[in-house]
Order: structure tokens, then sequence, then C-alpha cells
């Protein structure tokens, strides 16, 4: 991922934050966070629960003293997790797609990781003092009441969504906006499509399992034949688990990589048109404001021109900050998707190759065998 | 689920195809929607037509199946088919031909079709049968060359459903069989399942090199057709060290093609037996011609069921089940409903015929009936007699009931020998174990075929994404990975038809077998009560003589002894009957049991290859997509 290094002291390397374990306490996750800065070798380790993430985000959208913060694409953060012991999984998987699978939460701490090490990389961001305070503050931050920062989408009134389709002063950023509500839509329904494959591959591994099962219930030591036939089946159900073990692996290697990365991409798509969509509530008001200015009667009318020059001077500097952070996402974005593509790739190989391997020995056997 | 090229069975059979073929794993599956589908083709079209056509000449010659009679209006659409498909054959025959050509196995399928493989697994197909079939001057019509073919019904084309099973099948259970004496054939256990095993055939050639007929067309290799059976007397031939342990047992076959032509549909089944020429052993100077190619109907095959089960159940013998009649799919096939399924049903159907006809001729006994040649011969049969007390359903219900009226009997059979009464226990629990494996079977074939589906959305959905992405190796990329998944969904599909062909259907298979050995075990509880009623008789008639002396009647009396001697005499043909037939029941479910693990030998060797394949095609599609990934910039 972004793995560059700051180098003001007070900045942490962001290649170093990993969450090294996670414990589940009844319905509540608490993380293990370690990081480095980058001016030392020393490692700090804190424990943090999802609302201290929260507390995180806000904190960042809330940060005072920062030009066109809203031109910022925000990394994502993900989803409340939800410990399965509180909801079914179909629930689970609904809200939080490929980050509800894997091993005991392990996808959902790398996609959490991968949010810090976003952070902390980016250029504006990584500046924070809730980031600071959240990597080494050895208190929980999160109890705290955040301050009300940026909106997200998700808070915005229905009427503020009308915005959404109001036409841009700019050709690039009207384009981006396009593309955006395009793409985003096609990469949501990607990850629902492959998440339908894995879960299709798990529920055949399971299947494969109960015929291996069966098959060794099939064994039966009255006569030579009966034995001869009974081998057969445990050779049989010996290939069938492993054709069932090479189903788990496959849909492991697919939820740890391509799975992660299309959830990443399409959250990622989101925080981008959510800044879009700020920018363009600022072209709103903006125009609103050169409105009111036209219009205004000669006594409020210095105060609208005040206004209208305020808001001007905000939506350059939105925008200018949106341009670059879009520049920057764009190549972000495709070297992430590449080095997942390529993860995956190269793991459904390793597992495919592996496999090749064992059903070969396994016919080598059943060749000789006799009958 | 997919429906073979059967059409590449005609034309072509292009040498280096077949070749190829040989390679491949036995099943040759791809073909149902995608693009290679050669149905999405003109002779898909026509496909539906045979079905109609042969139910147009079905309706001509005035039989009308019951399940064709369900559709009486399709009748006469079929008659104007019939002749769009005699033209049309030679187009489609070829067509599909170029189609199955991408798909290897295909290729399999087309050899399948005019040639049978002996029995052996895939590789026997080879480049030499042409060459053979030519040499052998033979007496009936050969189905070699495209033109025999066509000249036969048109519905030649049909089927090539993967015969390899099939001529495995056959492998497996001729074996033993061949013997023209019960004893030896009984004897000899040892079965040569090496022989089966892709690829080994050198030792047969080796073994039969003596023999002269042959003409295989469908064994590719010439050293496979050299089955040859010696005569039973000619000491069995000791496979060659890359055998297997058992020791092989001569064979005969006769090699037949047979095109089966269902009321609608067409199938194309291949039997093959090498004859031997020249000797005339009782065994094999049955068959006159080297080659068949009949038409049957399917009720045929029911009938032919029958007869058999008339004359050898009653002995002990365990009859071959034909496979289910099932209206539903018969009717869907009928009414030309061009979907997968009916596609599928119509394979399904083939391929059991097939199986079925395997199981019948490696039985040494009824090898020999009449029938069975009759069957395999002859040019037109005769209409079967109601076989609808054969249907699937009714076959069962046959047996159930027989099963019960046994089991009804308030005499508990006197067991002498114990080995009865606990094989049949073994055969129950069997039964009911199979049952389940079935079931399971059934589960995971619906996954795949799920997966399958689910893949290609997702291939879509991908399709999509690189069709809008803006940056142009991404693009490039998401699109590449679009026809990857594209193709693993083929493979899915390919791996659910598979599984389904190869153990679904032998473990249905298996499950009525197990009915046929229940039913032989009846069988023999019913020679032991007719001789246990025959004592009984005797002694009533030996108490009345008693009486008679003693009641001092002479005229009666010699009317008594007369009936004692009857009876005696009855009583020990029954007692001979009861043993003949508890040695039959004896051998043939000590036979049965070894062909059956034969069978499933066989069978998961074929899975695992499939699977193999699988692994190896999925390899390949990786190593392709890699770099493109990596192209990425």
């Amino acid at each position: 991922m972004k793995g560059s290094n700051e180098d003001s002291a007070q900045s942490v390397n962001g290649s170093s934050i990993k969450i090294t374990d996670v414990t589940q306490d009844g319905d509540t996750l608490t993380f293990a966070i370690t990081s480095q800065k980058s001016s030392s070798s020393a490692g700090v380790c804190v424990f943090r629960t999802y609302e201290d993430f929260e507390w995180l985000q806000q904190g960042l959208f809330s940060q005072e003293d920062v030009p066109g913060l809203q031109g910022v694409i925000f990394p994502p953060l993900p989803s409340k997790p939800l410990p399965s012991t509180s909801l079914s999984q179909a629930k689970a998987l609904k809200q939080l797609g490929f980050l509800a699978l894997g091993d005991e939460w392990m996808i959902y701490c790398k996609a959490l990781e991968l949010y810090l090490q976003q952070v902390a990389a980016h250029t504006t961001l990584s500046k924070s003092k809730a980031l600071y305070s959240f990597l080494n503050s050895s208190e929980s931050p999160g109890k705290q009441c955040g301050k009300k920062g940026i909106l997200n989408r998700l808070s915005q009134a229905m009427e503020e969504m009308r915005k959404e389709g109001h036409k841009d002063v700019d050709e690039f950023f009207q384009s981006e906006r396009d593309s955006s509500t395009n793409l985003s839509a096609l990469f949501k329904l990607s990850t629902e499509k492959f998440l339908d494959v894995v879960l299709n591959k798990q529920r055949l591994a399971l299947a494969c399992g109960h015929f291996s099962t069966s098959l060794h219930l099939c064994v039966n030591q009255d006569n030579p034949t009966a034995v001869a036939f009974s081998k057969i089946c445990l050779k049989l159900s010996d290939i069938i688990e492993a054709v069932k073990i090479n189903y788990e692996k496959v849909s492991d290697n697919d939820i740890s990589t391509l799975g992660l990365g299309l959830d990443l991409e399409s959250r990622y798509q989101e925080a981008k048109r959510e800044m879009l969509f700020r920018r363009t509530c600022k072209l709103v008001e903006l125009e609103t404001a050169n409105r009111n200015s036209e219009r205004a009667k000669p006594n409020k009318k210095a105060i609208m021109e005040g206004v209208q020059k305020a808001t001007q001077k905000e939506f350059d500097i939105i925008s200018s900050v949106a341009k670059q952070e879009i520049e920057h996402y764009h190549r972000d974005r495709v070297s992430l998707l590449r080095d997942f593509l390529i993860c995956w790739c190269e793991k459904q190989l390793s597992t495919a190759r592996e496999s090749s391997a064992l059903l070969s020995q396994h016919l080598d056997a059943c060749k000789k065998f006799a009958v | 689920m997919h429906f073979p090229s059967v059409f590449s069975s005609s034309t072509a059979s292009p040498l280096p195809t077949l070749s190829d073929s040989a390679m491949d794993p036995p099943l040759p599956v791809s073909s149902s929607e995608p693009p290679k589908d050669i149905f999405s083709e003109p002779p898909a079209d026509t496909f539906k037509d045979p079905l109609n056509k042969t139910s147009a000449e079905k309706a001509a010659s005035g039989g009308l199946s019951k399940a064709q009679a369900a559709v009486p209006v399709k009748v006469a659409a079929d008659e104007e088919l019939d002749d769009l498909f005699s033209d049309s054959l030679g187009e489609s025959g070829a067509a599909p031909v170029t189609d199955v050509l991408s798909a290897p196995q295909n290729d399999v399928i087309k050899k399948d079709i005019f040639e049978e493989p002996p029995k052996a697994s895939t590789d026997l197909f080879g480049d030499d049968d042409d060459e053979d079939l030519f040499k052998e001057p033979l007496g009936a019509m050969t189905k070699k060359p495209q033109g025999s073919l066509f000249t036969e019904a048109k519905s030649e084309a049909k089927a090539a459903r993967p015969e390899q099973s099939n001529s495995a099948a056959a492998d497996l259970f001729t074996e033993e069989a061949f013997t023209v004496t019960p004893v030896v054939a009984a004897a000899k256990s040892s079965v040569n399942t090496s022989s089966k095993t892709n690829g080994l055939h050198s030792d047969e050639e080796d073994l039969f090199a003596e023999a002269t007929v042959e003409l295989s067309l469908d064994s590719p290799h010439n050293d496979r057709r050299k089955r040859e059976a010696a005569k039973p007397s000619a000491p069995a031939p000791s496979l060659s060290a890359s055998a297997s342990t058992s020791k092989p047992q001569p064979k005969t076959l006769e090699e037949l093609e047979e095109e089966e032509k269902e009321d609608t549909f067409d199938l194309n089944i291949s039997v093959t037996n090498p004859e031997k020429v020249g000797k005339s052993t009782t065994s094999l100077s049955m068959f006159r011609s080297k080659q068949f190619t009949v038409r049957r109907r399917f009720s045929d095959f029911l009938g032919l069921y029958e007869k058999l089960s008339e004359k050898h159940a009653q002995n002990g013998y365990i009859v071959p089940p034909p496979p289910e009649k099932s209206i539903l799919g018969m009717t869907k096939v009928k009414v030309g409903k061009e979907d997968p399924s009916s596609a599928e049903f119509v394979e399904r159907r083939r391929a059991a015929l097939e199986r079925y006809l395997h199981r019948v001729v490696s039985h040494p006994s009824l090898l020999q009936d009449p029938d069975v040649r009759e069957f395999l011969e002859k040019e037109e049969l005769p209409r079967a007699v109601s076989t609808q007390a054969l249907s699937g359903a009714g076959f069962l219900k046959m047996i159930n009931k027989a099963t019960d009226a046994v089991s009804k009997m308030t005499i508990k059979m006197n067991e002498s020998d114990v080995w009865f009464e606990e094989k049949l226990q073994e055969v129950e629990s069997e039964d009911q174990q199979l049952r389940k494996l079935h079931a399971m079977v059934e589960s995971l074939v619906n996954h795949r075929k799920e997966l399958s589906v689910n893949t290609a959305m997702f291939a879509k959905s991908v399709a999509m994404l690189g069709s809008s992405e803006d940056n142009t190796a991404l693009s490039r990329a998401l699109s590449q990975l679009a026809e990857v998944e594209d193709r693993i969904e083929q493979l899915h599909q390919d791996q659910a038809s598979n599984d389904f062909f190869i153990f679904a259907e032998l473990l249905a298979d298996y499950i009525r077998l197990l009915g046929a050995v229940r039913a032989c075990f009846d069988q023999r509880m019913k020679a032991w009560q007719r001789w246990q009623d025959a004592q009984n008789m005797l002694q009533k008639k030996r108490e009345t003589e008693a009486k008679l002396l003693w009641a001092n009647k002479p005229d009666k009396l010699q009317q008594a002894k007369d009936e004692i001697v009857e009876w005696e005499a009855k009583v020990s043909q029954y007692e001979r009957e009861f043993e003949r037939v508890s040695a039959t029941v004896r051998k043939e479910v000590i036979r049965f049991e070894k062909e059956k693990s034969r069978d499933f030998k066989k069978q998961i060797i074929r899975y695992l290859e499939s699977l193999l394949q699988s692994q190896q095609q999925l390899i390949k599609y990786w190593e392709a997509f890699l770099p493109e990934a990596k192209a990425i910039a």
C-alpha cells in the first residue's frame, strides 16, 4: 500500500502500522495496533475498539485550519463489525461484505490496517493530532465527545441528495463525477457477484465434506471383496476431501486478495464520490451566494458580497485540493488493484499447482489399486 | 448436461482429432451454452429434427410408444422434419464436427459414434481405425465411413456421448465373460483391470496377436482390437507385465454400433465386441458380422430386458435392469424443447442404455442368449409388447412386490448356508448406503451448477467494469479477467457434468442392480419353496397310500403309487433346481461384487483424470492472466 515516510519527527511511519491482534469480548472487538515513528525504531502498541476508530475519523473530518479540507478524499473506514454472536451471518455479510468472511476477523483487521496506513500516508491527514493521539495515547480516546465535523453523506438529509445532479462549472469535475457514479456502481456490482461466487465455493466445499464423510461409512470388512470395495470407497473419500480442501483454499485466496481489493476499491470510490458531492454542495452554496449578492438590496449588498467572496475562495481552494486528490487517487487505486490482482493470481496459481500435484498422486495410487 | 457433439460423429472422423482426443480425459464435456456449443449452430436444430424425424418414422411404422402417445400432435410435424433432417444431416454432420474440434473432448465423442472403443478407456482412440476398417471384410454394414453411416438412418449422428465410460464398462464386464463354458467363465474372477486403465493397451495387443478379427472401428489402436477371444479353451494369456496383477480373460467382443431410436430421438450406442472370424467356437460363431448398426427404440431395450428376465431370472441370474422410463423427460424432448435439460436428458438416457447393453453383453451367460443376438443383429425388431411394467417405477414396483411376496411367506427358509443370509443383509445395507451417497452427489452437482451460474454473472460484471474503466492497462486486465472467469465457468460446468455422469449415474445404476440382486435371492427362495412344497406333497401322497393300504382299496392304490413316484421325481428335480439356483446365485453375486469394485475403481480413475485436467486447465488460465495483471501500470 502506500508506505510513505514522513520526515517530521512527529509523524508516523505509515507502513509500520500493523494490527497485530484482535480479541473479542462479548460484542466488542479490541484491536492491538503497533506503529513506529518514522524517526525512531521504537514501537508503540495501543489497544483500540471500533469506537476509537470512529472517533479518529470524526477527528479527521473536523480538523480546523486545514484549507480545502472538504476537497480531501478521506480514506474510508470499514463499517462497524458485527460479531457473529449477536447477529446472523447473513446480516453481517450484508453489512460488511467480504470483511465479514475469513477466520477470526483477519480480513477485517487487514481492512482497518489499510485504513490507518492510508491515513498515515496522506500528506494532510497524517499531520492530524487525532491520528497521533490515536496511535500513541495509552488512553482510549474514543470516549471523548467528538466535534461535529464534515458530515458524511450518510448523515445528510435527503433533500441534499438533489444536489448530486447539479451541473458543474468545470469540465474536469463534471466528467469525474459522471465516471465516478458509473464506476462506483459497477464495482459494487462486481464485488457482490464475487461474494456470491466465493460463498458458493464455500457451500461446495461443505457438500464435498458431507460426501466424503458418507463414503467413510461404507466400510464393510466381512469378506475380501467387501474389503476391496471399502478400500475403493475410502480412496474416493480421500479424493473428495482433497477437492474440498482445494475449494476452501481457493475461496480463502479469493477473500484475502481480490475480495478485499474489490471491497476496498468500492469503498474508496464511495469516498471519492462523497468528496465530489461536498464540492458540489459548495458550488451550490456559491451560486446561491452569487445570486444573493446580485439581488441584494444595497444595504445588504456589502455583506452579501463578502459572503460571496469568501465562498468563492473556499470553493476555489476546495477545487484545487480536490483536483490533486483525484490525481493521487487515480494513481493509487490503480496500483492498489494491481497489487491485489497479482497477489490473487499468484495465490490461485500456487493453489492450483498444489492441487494438481496432489490429484496426480491420488491418480497414480488409484491406478495401482488391485481390485 | 451438455449435449455431446452428436453431429460430430458423422462426417469427419478426422483422424488427427481423434488422436488428440486420446489425450483427453474421458468425458467430453464442454458444450453447453458457451459459444462453442454446437447447438447454437444449425446442427443444433437438426438435432431437434432427428428427434422429430425419428418420431415421425416411428409414427409411420405405426408403433407409438406410450411416451409418444402422450404427444400425438407432434407426429405430423415430425414427418415434415423428417425430410429436413435427411437433407440437413450431411450438413449437420459436418458442422458440428468443426465445432467439436475446438473442444478436444468432443473429439472423443465423435469417435465414439463411429467407432467403438472396444472397451477401454479413452485413450483408445487411435488413428488406425479407419484403416482397419477397410482392411477387414465386413459382413455387416459397418458404420465406419461417414457414408455408411448416413446410409443408415440419418439419426446416426446423435449421441456421441462419452463412450469411454461405456467402453470401459464393457471392458470391466467383458473381462470374465466370453468363455463358452460357464465353468471357465465363472472360475476366473481375475479381471484385468489394468487393461482398462488408460493407455495400457499394449498388453492386449501382445496377448491377442493371433486374434484374427478385428475391426474395431473404435479401437484406435490395433492392439486394442486384438482382444480376440481365443477359444475358451485357450489358456488365458497372461497379461503383459504392464497389466495389473490379474490375468485377462480371453475376450470375445463383437463390435457393434447401435443406433437407438427412441421415438423422438436417436441414440448412438456403441458396444464393441471384436468378433472372431474364422474360428468357430460356439461362442463366437454366434455373430455373423463384425459390425452392426441397428436401430433400436427405447422400448426395444425394455423388451429385451423382459425377455431376459423371463428366461434367466428364475435361474438365479442377475439380469441387469434397463434404464428408467421418464415420461417427463421424454415429453420435453418430444416437444422439442431445446434447452440444456432436455439435451441432458437425452444424453443421460443414451449413456444409460449403452451401459445397460454393456452389462448385458459382458455377462457370460446372457451373451449367449439368442434374444441378445437378435437384439444386436436383427434389422427390425417386432415392437415390444407393453413395456409399461418396465418403466423405472414399474420395475422397482415389480421388484418390491416380488420381495414382499417372498417375505410374506410364513415358512422361514431353513438356511443351510449362512452365506446367503449374510449376503442378503449386506446387499440391503449397501442399498441404503448407495442411496445416501447418491443424494450427496446430486447435491454436489447442484452446487457446481450454481457455481457455474454465479461465475458467469461475475464474469459479466467484470467485463462491464473493464469496458468502463478509464485506465487502459487496468481496463485490459479486467477484460482479461472477465474472459478467464468465463473459461473457469466452463470448467465448473464440465466438472458438474462429470460429477453427474460419472458418479450419480454410477450410483443410480448400482442401486438398480442391487434391486436385481435382491430379486435373484428371491428367486432362490421361490425355488426352495417349490422344493418344500413338493416335499410336503410327497408326504401327503405317502400318507394317502398308507391310508389306502390300510383301507385296502387296491384300485386307487396303484394311482397313489404312481403319484408317489411322480412326486418323488418332482422332489428330486426341485431339489436339484434349488441347488442349481443357489450355485448360480452364489456365483452371480461374487461376480457382481467383483464387477462392482472394478466399475467403481474405473469411474474413480476417470473422475480423477477429469479433476486433474480441470486443474491443469486452471493453471494455464492463471498463468496466462498473471502477465496481464503485472502489466497494469
